[in-house]
C-alpha cells in the first residue's frame, strides 16, 4: 500500500550541483559514473546526462556479492554488471537510490575491486534512511528520511522518477 | 540398485527451495524455470572479464566420482571454482561387492573433512539419492549421473540451450535418438521437457534399445528414424556406449550408423530451423556425421558452455537461502 510519494526533481538538481562542486574540490579528473541496479542505474543515467560526463555509464548488479546469500538465497534474474572500461586508477562515482544499512555499498565496492583498483570512489545516494550497520557514508545525498518500522521506500521509474513510501505487507 | 522414495521429499527443503538436486522428475515448472533463469545470470557472468563471484567462498565442494567422467567432472569443478568454493576431486574405483558399506565409509570420511557439498557420479541408479538420505543436514548433494536413472544437470543444460535458441518449449517437437534404454540423460530430458510443456516428445531407436512401456512417460516411439525426424525442431542425440556393442543388443557400428546415425541427409527431414544437440563425447561416424557435428545447426559446444552456468546455478541454489532450515534443525537438536 502506497502511503506517500516524494517528488525527486528538485533533489536531483541539488544533487547534481553538489556533485559538480565535489568533483571540482576533489579534482576528480575524468570520473566514471556507475549505477547499482535497478534504481541506482536510473539515477546514474540522469546525473550522467546532467553533468555531461563523457566516459560511458557503468552498471553493477551486486546480487552475487550480497552478504545475506546463505540466508536469503539468490535472486534468479541477476542483470549482468557492465563496466564500459577498466576501473583501474579511475575516479568512480557510485550511485544508488537509497542507503540504509550500508551493506549494498559494501557489496558494490567488493565487486568494483574485483575489476581493479580505482583511484577513488565517491558515493551518491538519493535518500539516506539513517540506519547504518556499517561505517559507510554517502558523499552526496538528496535527502534524509526517518521511516516508521512498518514502512519502506521504493524508487519508481525510470520516467518519471518518484519515491514511494509503502506500508509493508507483512510487518 | 538402491531403494527409491519420492525424490522431492528429500530434494526440497521445508520452504520448497532446492536442497539437493537429484532428478528432474517431479520438480515443478516454476523450479525448473528458476534454475534456467539463474543459469542465464551465470551465462552473462561467465562472459565477463572477471569470471568469479564470492557466493560459495569458504565452502568445500567434493567431486565424488565413482565412475569415469571428463567433461562433467571438469565443468563441475570449474563451476565450483567460479563460485569461489574450494574443490576436492576424488575418483573412486568401487568394488562390485559391499557397495553400500564402502559408500557410507567414504561419506563419513568426507564429512569429517567438513565438506559442504557432494557432487556424485555413480554407476548404480539411486546412489545420489542414497547419499542425500545419509548426509548430515547442512550438506547438499548434486547428482552428476547415477546408473540408468538420472543426469539432471545435463538435462537442464540441454533445456537452457533449447530455450536460448527457441525462446520456449510449448511450440516444440523434440526427438531423442539412440540408446534410450541405458540412458540416464534421456530419462532426465523427458521429465524436464514434459514439465516445461514441450508439445511433442519423440524417442527414436531400435526396439532392443527402447525401454518397455516408455510410452507411459508421455513420449511417442519411432523405430524408423526418417519418420521420427520429420519436422522436428530439436534433435537430441545420445551417445552410443561402445561397451553395449559387445552385448547382443546391437548388430554392428556401421549398421547402427546407417539406421540411426544423424547424417546431413536425415537432417534435411527436420524443420529448417532445427538445432542438433549431443551430450558428448561424440562418436563421429557412429551416432553423428562429422559435418553435422561441426555444422551450423550443432549446439554441441554451446552445451558445454551452458553446462558450467547450469551447474553454477544449482550449486548456488542448493547452498543459498538454506540458513533458516539449518537454524531450525540446530535449534531442534
Amino acid at each position: 500500500m502506497v502511503s506517500g510519494v516524494i517528488k525527486v526533481d528538485h533533489l536531483l538538481t541539488k544533487m547534481a550541483e553538489d556533485l559538480i562542486t565535489l568533483i571540482k574540490v576533489r579534482q576528480l579528473d575524468n570520473p566514471m559514473v556507475i549505477g547499482i541496479h535497478t534504481g541506482g542505474v536510473w539515477l546514474a543515467e540522469h546525473l550522467h546526462q546532467q553533468l555531461g560526463i563523457e566516459s560511458p555509464l557503468g552498471t553493477l548488479d551486486i546480487s552475487f556479492y550480497r552478504d545475506d546469500f546463505s540466508r536469503a538465497g539468490l535472486n534468479p534474474k541477476v542483470q549482468p554488471s557492465a563496466l564500459p572500461s577498466a576501473t583501474e586508477d579511475r575516479h568512480i562515482i557510485l550511485v544508488d537510490d537509497v542507503i540504509m544499512s550500508g551493506r549494498t555499498i559494501r557489496a558494490a565496492m567488493n565487486e568494483l575491486f574485483d575489476y581493479g583498483r580505482p583511484a577513488s570512489i565517491t558515493l551518491v545516494t538519493l535518500l539516506d534512511l539513517n540506519r547504518r550497520e556499517l561505517p559507510i557514508q554517502a558523499d552526496v545525498t538528496g535527502d534524509t528520511l526517518q521511516l516508521a518500522d512498518d514502512e519502506q521506500v521504493k524508487l519508481t521509474g525510470p520516467v518519471p522518477l518518484a519515491l514511494e513510501i509503502r506500508k509493508k505487507d507483512n510487518p | 540398485m538402491f531403494e527409491q522414495q519420492d525424490p522431492n521429499l528429500i530434494q526440497l527443503n521445508s520452504a520448497g527451495q532446492l536442497k539437493h538436486f537429484l532428478t528432474t522428475e517431479g520438480l515443478s515448472r516454476e523450479m525448473l524455470t528458476e534454475i534456467l533463469d539463474t543459469a542465464d545470470s551465470f551465462v552473462d557472468m561467465s562472459a565477463q572479464q572477471v569470471k568469479k563471484v564470492p557466493l560459495l567462498r569458504g565452502k568445500t565442494v567434493v567431486n565424488l566420482f565413482f565412475e569415469a567422467s571428463t567433461r562433467t567432472a571438469s565443468t563441475f569443478e570449474l563451476a565450483a571454482k567460479r563460485l569461489s568454493a574450494d574443490v576436492l576431486n576424488l575418483n573412486i574405483k568401487t568394488s562390485s561387492t559391499s557397495k553400500g558399506e564402502t559408500l557410507k565409509d567414504t561419506l563419513m570420511t568426507m564429512e569429517a573433512m567438513h565438506s559442504d557439498m557432494f557432487i556424485v557420479r555413480h554407476s548404480d541408479s539411486g546412489a545420489a539419492h542414497y547419499i542425500a538420505s545419509n548426509v548430515t543436514p547442512h550438506v547438499a548433494v548434486i547428482n552428476a549421473g547415477d546408473g540408468r536413472h538420472a543426469h539432471p544437470t545435463q538435462a537442464m543444460l540441454d533445456m537452457l540451450t533449447i530455450r536460448q535458441h527457441k525462446g520456449g518449449f510449448e511450440h516444440l517437437t523434440v526427438a531423442i535418438v539412440g540408446d534410450i534404454l541405458h540412458s540416464r540423460v534421456a530419462r532426465s530430458q523427458i521429465h524436464a521437457l514434459r514439465t516445461l510443456g514441450a508439445r511433442e516428445i519423440r524417442v527414436i531407436g531400435p526396439t532392443t534399445l527402447l525401454p518397455r512401456h516408455i510410452e507411459a512417460l508421455g513420449v511417442t516411439v519411432y523405430t524408423d528414424m526418417c519418420q521420427g525426424l520429420k519436422d522436428v525442431d530439436v534433435v537430441m542425440m545420445l551417445r552410443l556406449q561402445k561397451e553395449r556393442m559387445q552385448s547382443a543388443l546391437l548388430p554392428s557400428e556401421s549398421e547402427f550408423y546407417s539406421l540411426y546415425g544423424l547424417t546431413e541427409e536425415k537432417l534435411k527431414l527436420t524443420h529448417p530451423d532445427s538445432i542438433v544437440m549431443h551430450p558428448g563425447p561424440i562418436n563421429r561416424g557412429v551416432e553423428i556425421e562429422t559435418s553435422v557435428a561441426d555444422g551450423p545447426k550443432s549446439m554441441i559446444l554451446k552445451q558445454v558452455t551452458n553446462g558450467i552456468a547450469v551447474r553454477m546455478a544449482v550449486m548456488s541454489m542448493a547452498m543459498g537461502g538454506q540458513m533458516t532450515d539449518h537454524q531450525a534443525e540446530r535449534e531442534s537438536e
